[in-house]
């Protein structure tokens, strides 16, 4: 029987609230109810990545994460990063210049989780940096590119730090 | 040419970093109903009844329809061109649901429901009671007398069988002093897994039947869709917005008539059917697993005297592309390595698994895997070196094809290998990996490839174009080939900014969206063919617009056509260089005019009646852990001649996703299939073993750039190559390191432990034989 339950949280800087399914994912609550069109959906069982939101500026599968439990969570959707003058996230634009993005569904949930990483810039070697990239699942560019796109964020980042 | 040969930014880059990109899932409302497919849970048999009644009893649901209830018309999926010649045409061996279920997922029965819950729980809530049949998952053994028949037309489950003979084969071996090299080699069923699932929704406007599709070929589907449901193909309209990946699986018709039948059935709402990963695994398709034997009888100097090939191609339960993929590959046989003796028959065999259709190299990665593996053992029985053995038996420059009037116009095998070499110290290496001992060892290797652009003389080739000048003197582009994630729509921008004369490619507006009632009619993203063929379209196009721009400007101007010409988005005066008016001006004057004005456009169509090779290598480097059984890809390049680069950044990130797929391919990927039930086993993203972030080295892209003589901008085939040479040159590098020669994908730790075992390299007193 279907069940439903008040959300209230704050979605990409704004307190927001809605009635939902109990049975619900993140990810359909973000998509149908807010029309976050960046949550894509590639399994549905926490494998590909596609999904991914921050969730108090964790990066997590939002198809395997209720909506009820968003209930007083920050989260950020990529569609948060735009600046309010439309202006893109540094992460974003690397990925526009290294040319990581091809067919683009796997790419929200890349830049999210750069995000993450990049939160707190540290000189993380290439392997690391492989690692913490890797609960995403890219079939289009063998990883290369989304690699350097986030490394040349990251050297400007720790540049900018040192300065 | 100012644009083309630039990485400029992909058209699409920004939308498509802000999460704005619509796919068809983004578009599809939110009061859809929701489809669900049933699935066959035997591997062969008769449906006998359908039991739907706990299921209708389950709130939310619309209707159920089963295998009784579909209309009773057999139709072809493949992504082909149709053709007017009916010995041609597609087989057509399906229904939308089957009463007769040939592999374990066949599609049985759908439910229309509210919502996804009460369509999976229906789904799950129907019974299904069958008529079993034995079954038979390999080729070989479904060719045999006896053996279970999947489709009464083809007797011994042979879909089609060809054959090439070239001079005397059983005459040629006679010669004395031949060596004769006799080997088999074997390649699994694997995957798309493009990130996006395959994914319709279909409702009924104005009478007629609307599908929005995740696929690569929007002007194909509109016609097997009217061919499934036995309606005008004028009443049917296929819209295609960005989609999250194809590489082949979407060069089909997957269920976009059955998703428009259902919609038909429930008044013409709104019907979506999304696909859940475990059943794009198994119910969508797969690359064609292969069996292949060669035996090559060689001269001790190094010389081919005769060459035979048998291959053996697994096309599951229905004829999808069929017998055009292994054809491919055998067609690359007797050219690669030019031999005047050669016997080849390819075989392509029903069997009870999933259906096998076309896959990122179309046949070429299973070829390259037994041909460049045979290759290296040919050498190592001769005791000669493999590269040089290369650069003298592979395809001459001048080569002609009698069948495709292909040739072979530059030296693009050597040049692509030298850059390898370089790249990899590969000689230095060789020398230095030959005598290891020891339980991790390392080795190099290397694989070129076949490969040609697109499907003539096979098959209709033609593609369209569209331009409009707007007020501001940008265009607007349309044509009938699709962006399917390869960047596509950039280089088009690129090719018709150079074309007309504008300043920037950015000034040229693609419609990126197909629409089968809107864009000119285009076969699709395919055989790597769109930058070859489109850009002739393209160009034939673009001259058109701009010679009634230029007629336009003449008025304008009072100057003869002659003397004027668009450069950089301006009207140029040729002979002062005299820059008389932006093209914007002319643009507004066009529309706006009280003495003449007229709406700029330009369509044309090009039909190509040509092909290009598109041929290269790649390299690898390996360490192998013996008592692991375990290999780890430390270095590799893979080097393609495509002709001109239209956008070099885009062409570089092709490379890179095709050898990511030809290393899973190598290493891990690969579809089981229980030997008892028939079911698939690993169909999820855990148990199948795509590539992750951790499974590569830097991917090394490089190029040759020798301009294709017969291309409109000297470009040839980029997208599937690069899968093609990647496994046979990492298996050659495993035979470098260990001395063993692995001929069965994927080299995963099972195969390579029982080979080292074989071998003697390991020596495991518990193992059991087999
Ligand atoms: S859709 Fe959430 S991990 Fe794949
Ligand atoms: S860009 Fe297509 S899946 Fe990553």
């Amino acid at each position: 029987m279907k069940q439903f339950k008040q959300v209230t949280f704050r979605l990409n800087g704004k307190e927001v609230s809605c009635v939902v399914d109990v049975r619900s994912s993140l990810t359909d609550m973000l998509r149908n109810q807010f029309g976050l069109t960046s949550v894509k959906k590639g399994c549905e069982v926490g494998e590909c990545g596609a999904c991914t939101v921050l969730i108090n500026k964790e990066a997590f599968n939002s198809c395997i994460y209720l909506a009820v439990w968003a209930e007083g969570k920050d989260i950020l959707t990529l569609e948060g990063l735009m600046g309010p003058n439309g202006e893109l996230s540094d992460i974003q634009q690397a990925f526009m210049e290294e040319a990581a993005v091809q067919c683009g569904f796997c790419t929200p949930g890349f830049i999210l989780t750069a995000y993450e990483i990049l939160e707190e810039p540290r000189d993380y070697t290439d392997d690391e940096l492989r690692k913490l990239l890797s609960g995403h699942l890219c079939r289009c560019t063998g990883y290369e590119n989304i690699l350097r796109a986030v490394k040349k964020v990251l050297r400007q980042r720790l540049e900018a730090a040192k300065a | 040419m100012p644009n083309v040969g630039k990485s400029v930014t992909r058209v699409d880059a920004f939308d498509k970093v802000t999460g704005r990109a619509q796919y068809t899932d983004d578009r599809c409302p939110n009061s859809a109903l929701v489809a669900r497919v049933v699935h066959s849970t035997i591997a062969h048999g008769y449906v006998k009844s359908v039991d739907t009644s706990e299921a209708e009893k389950i709130p939310g649901v619309v209707r159920i329809f089963t295998c009784f209830d579909v209309p009773d018309i057999k139709f072809p999926t493949a992504g082909h061109p149709w053709s007017v010649e009916e010995a041609h045409q597609d087989v057509a061996d399906r229904r939308m649901l089957n009463r007769h279920v040939r592999y374990y997922g066949d599609d049985i029965a759908a439910v229309v429901a509210e919502d996804e819950v009460a369509a999976a729980q229906a789904a799950r809530a129907i019974k299904v009671e069958y008529d079993p049949l034995p079954f038979v998952l390999d080729p070989i053994e479904a060719t045999k007398e006896g053996a279970p028949l999947l489709h009464k037309e083809y007797p011994n489950n042979i879909l089609k069988h060809t054959s090439i003979r070239q001079g005397d084969y059983a005459a040629a071996i006679q010669e004395p002093g031949l060596i004769c090299v006799d080997k088999w080699y074997e390649t699994p069923t694997v995957q798309h897994c493009h990130i996006e699932n395959f994914i319709c929704y279909a409702y009924e406007e104005n009478g007629r039947i609307v599908v929005i599709s995740s696929t690569q070929i929007p002007h194909i589907v509109r016609r097997t869709v009217g061919q499934a449901l036995g309606i005008p193909w004028g009443k049917v309209r296929i819209v295609k917005p960005y989609i999250g990946g194809g590489f082949g699986n979407k060069q089909d018709t997957l269920y976009e008539p059955l998703c428009a039948w259902l919609s038909m059935q429930v008044g013409g709402r709104t019907v979506k059917l999304d696909v859940p990963r475990e059943d794009t695994f198994v119910s969508n398709r797969v690359r064609h697993a292969e069996k292949i034997h060669i035996i090559s009888w060689v001269r001790p100097d190094g010389t081919y005297a005769a060459r035979k090939l048998v291959m053996y191609s697994n096309q599951g339960a229905y004829a999808s592309h069929g017998h055009s993929i292994v054809a491919k590959g055998m067609g690359a046989f007797p050219q690669m390595y030019p031999c005047p003796n050669v016997e080849c028959d390819s075989y392509t065999v029903y069997t009870n698994r999933s259906v096998a259709g076309a896959m990122r190299g179309y046949g070429i990665p299973q070829a390259m895997f037994a041909f460049e593996s045979h290759t290296e053992d040919v050498c190592r029985r001769l005791g000669c070196d493999s590269l040089a053995f290369r650069r003298k038996n592979l395809m001459p420059v001048g080569f002609v094809d009698p069948f495709s009037k292909n040739e072979n116009y530059y030296d693009s095998y050597n040049q692509c290998l030298d850059k390898a070499i370089a790249y990899m110290d590969y000689e230095r290496k060789r020398a230095e990996y030959a005598n290891q001992t020891g339980p991790v060892r390392k080795g190099i290797g290397l694989a070129p490839f076949w490969y040609n652009t697109a499907v003539w003389p096979i098959s209709l080739e033609h593609s369209s174009c569209r331009m409009v000048l707007n007020q501001d003197g940008s265009i607007q582009l349309q044509v009938g080939e699709t962006e399917i994630g390869q960047g596509a729509d950039t280089a088009y921008a690129q090719m018709a900014a150079d074309t007309v004369g504008l300043a920037d490619y950015t000034s040229v507006h693609v419609q990126s969206c197909q629409d089968t009632d809107i864009t000119p009619f285009g076969l699709g993203a395919y055989a790597s063919r769109q930058t070859y063929t489109c850009g002739f379209a393209i160009r034939q196009t673009g001259l058109l617009l701009k010679e009634k721009i230029l007629a336009y400007a003449s008025e304008m101007t009072r100057m003869p056509v002659y003397n004027l010409d668009l450069v950089d988005s301006n009207i140029v005066r040729v002979t002062d260089g005299r820059v008389m008016m932006p093209l914007a001006d002319l643009a507004v004057e066009s529309f706006y005019s009280l003495t003449h004005s007229v709406h700029i456009t330009a369509e044309s169509t090009y039909q190509i009646k040509s092909n290009a090779y598109s041929f290269g290598c790649c390299c690898a480097e390996v360490e192998v852990d013996i008592p692991l059984a375990k290999v780890k890809l430390t270095k590799i390049i893979n080097v393609h001649d495509c002709g001109t680069l239209i956008n070099p950044a885009l062409a570089e990130a092709q490379v890179h996703g095709g050898m990511s797929m030809g290393i899973g391919f190598a290493l891990s990927e690969q579809l089981l299939y229980d030997g008892k039930t028939g079911r698939a086993l690993n169909n999820n993203l855990l148990d199948y073993k795509l590539s992750t972030f951790m499974d590569h080295p830097h991917l090394e892209a490089q190029f040759v750039e020798n301009p294709e003589p017969t291309s409109a901008f000297g470009t040839k085939a980029l997208g599937e190559p690069p899968t093609c040479p990647v496994a046979p040159a990492i298996r050659n590098a495993i035979l470098n390191a260990t001395g063993v020669e692995v001929d069965t994908l994927p080299m995963t730790p099972h195969t390579l432990y029982r080979r080292f075992c074989e071998e003697g390299l390991i020596q495991d007193p518990w193992r059991k034989e087999g």
